[in-house]
């Protein structure tokens, strides 16, 4: 590992988060305190935490249905998070977004989405602005495997590369759409193979090794931000719930095995293993990190329960900007 | 009439689908895991392994190119059933939905036909928040060529599933979401509820009221709270939007001489209004109070179940709009 034993850290500290966060959004959803739908994160960390812990703050992502794992990697606060998935006013969206919609453009994280694929167009936007602006900054487009059979995908990577943009398209494929596997929905098996289409470099990383997929993201976002215009990572990863709620087992669309078989390759546990073996650090120092981070998501779900809901004058608030201001 | 047999919404759909793959070789369905799994909703269970995947078909996530798949089968002689798994997605496939099917027929000079089926699940209510929620017929039955339902029952819903897959026009069913699992009695052999024709759901003297999908049930808690004080309320279902049985509205109009308008789409520029000019248009001289709306909020669809419930109308809204009619207050959306 080339990698920083503090730079280690920081990205087991973002998958952490990441999980403890969505065992938490699990747990509440099975109690039925959290309303609508919950697509959870768990099993992809890595995918999130490699790619945000390789970008700046002013750095922008878009994100998708999955979207709780991007902004915890991007920065996300847990108490807004919490309060944004019980959709009480102090959320990040004041209650008005929920899971699918949740964002922070204080962080550069443009939005969960609701429609698959339509972040990447966005990210392009995200992308020209930051080259016209001039300041330095890349986008990251993630995106699922199955995102990439609609439009919005294709004339995204067209564009960002005819522009020469500075961005990353950053594919988690977990090998399904919904309860379709990838197989049954396109003819390639690497989505990596559409990247030469658009004249881009790709690249598949394990997305279950957070530091393979960190050093993948650290050149790509060099070379965005360097001139040298958009690439595609393809991260091979596997959720470990169901497309969405927390149901794991038993589903009739991929076999227990397969689940048991990927769950061996725990992207935090397997960090975990190496840095111990690599004598960078101590089981005692992770059960501290856990717990720490644990307490942390404590107080988020006391923030989030004793938070107030918005109120019914809030229904026709924000629809639309004032003039005027920035 | 204890021994008819009753079906959910969801199997009525299901039934009217699985008749037709039966009767017409012609006849077969793509979306979005609908085949091995049935459809995210269960509408499409079961009818994969009954007539094989050639018929019922997984698609990939590409609403555009399912409906086009759907045009370009039509107008070369099949006649397809194709899922967008929410209404929302429809605007992924907007060009295809409004640019192609739509006008395929008027602009080759009545040369094609298009017997496809777009079905799809619209409506709120199970805080799915802003682009999974929405009620957008009012789009759709803007767009000349397309015949849009949307029904409320079991019954109707099997009736117009049929009507819609041998209609050789491009048509769009509207589920609702909310609807999906209420039992209601539903033939076992097949019929037909033609397109186009309103059903009188509830009779009554004192005032019109016209509603479709799930706020025909709102409208007839409402109007049975108002029955308890003498206030008869005639109920409409057009469960046609396009084309709309306006003569059966305006007979009611008539007769009551006060109407209200209700739906879950938003209030500006939704069907409500279309109906409202409509029955000033044809009735105009029988109205003793304008015509009112019920109808959605400005806004996109709020997540919170707080905010959301102040957002979808319901039985005790419509009740108050219904009243605001009956004693000439202004209506609020
Ligand atoms: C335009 C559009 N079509 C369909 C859906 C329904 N849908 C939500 S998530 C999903 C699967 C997405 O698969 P993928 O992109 O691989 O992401 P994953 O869920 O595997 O993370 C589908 C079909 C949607 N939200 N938007
Ligand atoms: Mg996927």
């Amino acid at each position: 590992m080339s990698i920083t034993p503090a730079v280690q850290f920081d990205l087991h500290r973002r998958m952490v988060r990441i999980r403890l966060f969505e065992e938490a959004a699990g747990r509440l959803a099975e109690a039925a305190k959290l309303p609508g739908f919950l697509h959870l994160y768990v099993g992809e960390e890595a995918v999130a935490s490699g790619i945000c812990g390789a970008l700046n703050d002013d750095d922008h992502i878009t994100s998708t249905h999955r979207g709780h794992g991007h902004l915890v990697a991007k920065g996300g606060d847990f108490n807004r998070m919490m309060a944004e998935l019980m959709g009480k006013s102090t959320g990040y969206c004041k209650g008005k977004g929920g899971s699918m919609h949740i964002s922070d453009l204080s962080l550069g994280m443009l939005g969960a989405n609701g429609i698959v694929g339509a972040g990447s167009p966005i990210a392009v936007g995200a992308a020209f602005a930051n080259k016209y602006r001039g300041r330095g900054q890349v986008a990251v487009a993630f995106f699922g495997d199955g995102a990439t059979n609609i439009g919005a995908f294709h004339e995204a990577a067209n564009m960002a590369c005819a522009l020469h943009l500075p961005i990353v398209f950053a594919c988690e494929n977990n090998e399904y759409g919904e309860f379709t596997p990838r197989d049954k929905t396109m003819a390639i098996t690497d989505i990596v193979d559409r990247a030469a289409g658009y004249g881009m470099p790709g690249v598949i990383v394990d997305g279950m090794d957070v530091i393979a997929v960190h050093e993948a993201a650290l050149e790509a976002v060099a070379k965005a931000r360097a001139g040298g215009g958009p690439s595609l990572i393809e991260a091979k990863t596997y959720r470990f719930y169901n497309h969405h709620g927390v149901q794991n087992l038993g589903l009739k669309y991929r076999s227990d095995d397969e689940v048991a078989q990927w769950k061996e390759r725990d992207p935090i546990f397997t960090l975990e293993d190496r840095m111990i073996e690599n004598k960078v650090a101590t089981r005692q120092q992770f059960d501290d990190i856990w717990a720490e981070l644990r307490n942390d998501i404590e107080v988020a779900i006391k923030f989030a329960e004793d938070s107030p809901l918005p109120t019914s004058d809030q229904v026709l608030v924000d629809v639309y900007s004032a003039n005027g201001g920035n | 009439m204890s021994d008819e047999r009753k079906l959910p919404y969801v199997m009525a759909f299901n039934e009217a689908v699985s008749q037709a793959l039966e009767d017409d070789p012609n006849v077969f369905c793509a979306g979005e895991d609908i085949g091995a799994f049935g459809g995210v909703f269960g509408t499409f269970g079961g009818l994969q392994a009954k007539f094989g995947v050639e018929r019922v078909v997984d698609t990939p996530i590409s609403e555009q190119a399912i409906i086009g798949l759907g045009v370009g089968a039509a107008v070369t002689g099949l006649r397809p059933i194709v899922d967008l798994m929410f209404m929302d997605f429809m605007c992924v496939a907007m060009d295809q939905i409004v640019n192609q099917a739509a006008k395929l027929k008027y602009m080759f000079g009545g040369e094609a036909r298009i017997p496809l089926t777009i079905t799809t699940a619209g409506g709120g209510g199970l805080s799915a928040a802003a682009q999974h929620s929405q009620s957008l017929e009012a789009l759709l039955c803007h767009i000349p060529g397309l015949k849009v339902v949307h029904p409320a029952t079991p019954y109707d819903m099997k009736g117009l599933m049929a009507a819609c897959i041998r209609e050789d026009n491009p048509t769009v069913m509207i589920k609702h979401k909310r609807l999906l699992g209420i039992q209601g009695p539903v033939p076992e052999e097949r019929y037909i509820v033609p397109l186009g024709v309103a059903n009188v759901v509830r009779s009554g003297n004192d005032v019109t009221i016209v509603a479709w999908g799930r706020m025909v049930h709102e409208v007839t808690a409402a109007a049975e709270k108002l029955a308890g004080e003498g206030i008869q309320c005639e109920v409409i279902d057009p469960r046609t939007l396009q084309p709309l049985d306006i003569d059966t509205i305006v007979a009611s109009a008539k007769k009551t001489n006060r109407v209200v308008v209700v739906h879950e789409a938003v209030r500006f520029g939704g069907l409500g209004a279309e109906v409202a000019a409509q029955i000033q248009e044809h009735a105009f001289d029988y109205l003793d109070a304008p015509v009112g709306r019920i109808a959605a909020p400005f806004s996109p669809v709020p997540f919170s179940p707080a905010l959301e419930q102040h957002y979808i109308p319901d039985a005790a809204r419509i009740e108050a709009g219904i009243r605001s009619v009956l004693f000439r207050t202004p209506v609020g959306a």
